[in-house]
């Protein structure tokens, strides 16, 4: 067995005459944490479909584990756990009854145990014999999770798992991601934010125009990715404006006062004029 | 941990739970699906039933085969709500990316419909009783119609989950339906089918309804049977067959 845990090759998707997916390769290392950084519509759902083998690719190679992801799906689907874009969850059941579900398709033994273990784990216990209808939109999100993590699988494939999430319940998954990778399950995240994915990945791609338009370590992009400057607060503008005064003095030059992370479409501009340039 | 392709059974067995499960927290859905057959029974039994005339016969006597059909399309409406509510939730794509059989979602659903359909059933033939339906078939005549209405049932079920496939909404499903409830009508199930004039006639003795609903009132009031049994059960397998395998592939194909 190889170090590799996924490995994706000139992977093609078209819908009709979209070509989402023109040539998309890149590979994921066993027990670390992947996230494929890109903005709506550029493919991100299409290849997380692809790799849980939801969706066939036109043309390409997927392996997981070793296993080809379109003829040995079966096996596949053993080894991977998919939280999708949208909560998958029943609407109508308890988040006991949710989780109790899929600890059975599962085959796992002491389900109820488990059940009251991921329960507890994600805060729900107070909310277990209530409807999932009833829920938060937090509270949904962690159960959907909590369905997922059942089981225990190798990979776990999580698409936008923050997006609409508060602060709060953003920095409990970011805990909950890292705590995975620890424990050596390999996380596949697709995000919006680069802050995301900068924070949480050991290796991130970048997915747009159907392409990987660069991957590396978060080290390696931040060198490569438009400057940031920095963003200092003063009590008044007085203050600000005898800082800068200052700052002047000794010769630093200020373009401006508000300068934040650079927006992804700043990336895609950058990253797209280099490649053009040459 | 693996799991062995086989076990396909319990994968079923699971879902099927699920889906009685699914079924119990709306139990207005059944409750609605066996007022309409009730009240049309009471309907027909009460109201037409001095009008209508179906020579020697007992007017209430005469329309329970139909009335059961007809309380089995109200009843699958919600197979097919439910199914078609499945797939335009993430729950399907949570399914389909597990490793259980394909096949299972599809059973479980079929077989809570039976259920459901079941139950409405039985409360209308109970009603029915009560309204004055005397049944004199025998021991082994019951057998035979409950078995019959056993294969209705499951083919009608599947009818309901193809529907719920195709649907794209699970309002669209129960439109989808729409004929099933229509169909007792032209049939052998309100009216002798040589009361009816030209085209309507030729096609109530051609649908399948009316094998079976001529073969229920058979069994029930100790009729000639005819070969009307096999002519029902011949539809019923093909029903059946036809339905499932359709059902599957559209199954695999609505999402890839
Ligand atoms: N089943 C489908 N049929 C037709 N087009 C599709 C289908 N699924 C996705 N697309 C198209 O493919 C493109 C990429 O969609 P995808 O959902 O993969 O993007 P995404 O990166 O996940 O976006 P988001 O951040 O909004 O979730 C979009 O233009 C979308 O319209
Ligand atoms: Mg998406």
């Amino acid at each position: 067995m190889t170090d590799n845990m996924i490995v994706v090759s000139d992977l093609k998707k078209s819908f009709k005459i979209n070509r989402v997916l023109r040539n998309v390769t890149f590979t994921v290392r066993k027990g670390s944490i992947f996230a494929l950084l890109g903005s709506n519509g550029a493919g991100k759902t299409t290849v997380v479909k692809i790799l849980s083998t939801l969706m066939k690719p036109d043309s390409g190679n997927v392996t997981i584990n070793g296993l080809d992801v379109v003829r040995q799906g079966y096996y596949v689907r053993e080894c991977i756990s998919l939280t999708g874009q949208f909560t998958a969850v029943d609407e109508v059941l308890t988040g006991r009854e949710n989780l109790n579900l899929i600890g059975q398709l599962k085959r796992l033994n002491g389900v109820k145990n488990k059940v009251n273990e991921w329960l507890s784990f994600f805060h729900l216990q107070d909310a277990a014999d209530r409807k999932v209808s009833t829920y938060s939109g937090g509270m949904r999100r962690r159960l959907d999770i909590a369905m997922s993590l059942m089981g225990k699988p190798q990979i776990i494939f999580l698409d936008e798992p923050t997006t609409g999430l508060d602060p709060q319940n953003r920095i409990a998954m970011w805990d909950l991601v890292k705590e995975l990778a620890v424990g050596g399950t390999t996380v596949f995240l697709t995000t919006q934010y680069l802050e995301e994915a900068e924070y949480l990945a050991d290796y991130i791609a970048i997915l747009h125009g159907g392409k990987i338009l660069a991957e590396g370590t978060p080290q390696y992009l931040k060198t490569i990715m438009p400057h940031r400057g920095a963003q200092l607060n003063f009590q008044s503008e007085e203050q600000a404006a005898e800082a800068m005064a200052l700052l002047n003095e000794n010769g630093i030059t200020i373009e401006s006062f508000e300068q934040k992370l650079p927006s992804l479409e700043d990336v895609f501009l950058a990253l797209t004029d280099e490649k053009g340039g040459k | 941990m693996h799991k062995l392709k086989g076990i396909s059974f319990l994968d079923s067995w699971i879902m099927f739970k699920r889906c009685l499960l699914i079924s119990l927290r709306n139990p207005e859905a059944l409750l609605m699906a066996t007022i309409t057959p009730f009240f049309l029974m009471l309907l027909f039994g009460t109201v037409f039933g001095n009008i209508a005339d179906v020579g020697s016969l007992n007017y209430i006597d005469f329309i329970v085969p139909g009335i059961i059909m007809q309380s089995l399309g109200q009843a699958s409406q919600h197979s097919a709500m439910n199914v078609a509510t499945d797939m335009t939730k993430g729950i399907i794509d949570r399914f389909r990316s597990m490793s259980i059989s394909k096949s299972a979602v599809l059973i479980g659903h079929t077989g809570a419909g039976v259920v459901r359909n079941t139950i409405s059933s039985t409360v209308i033939i109970i009603t029915a009783f009560v309204l004055g339906f005397r049944p004199h078939g025998g021991f082994v005549d019951w057998l035979i119609v409950v078995a019959l209405l056993t294969l209705v049932n499951i083919a009608i079920s599947l009818i309901a989950v193809l529907c719920g496939l195709i649907s794209k909404t699970p309002e669209g499903s129960s439109g989808l339906m729409f004929p099933l409830f229509i169909l007792p009508f032209i049939s052998s199930g309100f009216a002798p089918t040589d009361t009816m004039s030209g085209g309507i006639r030729w096609f109530a003795e051609i649908q399948p309804m009316t094998p079976i609903i001529d073969s229920i009132r058979a069994l029930t009031l100790g009729l000639p049977l005819g070969n009307s049994l096999w002519i029902a059960l011949a539809w019923c397998i093909a029903i059946i067959i036809i339905a499932f395998t359709a059902a599957a592939q559209v199954y695999k194909r609505r999402l890839s």
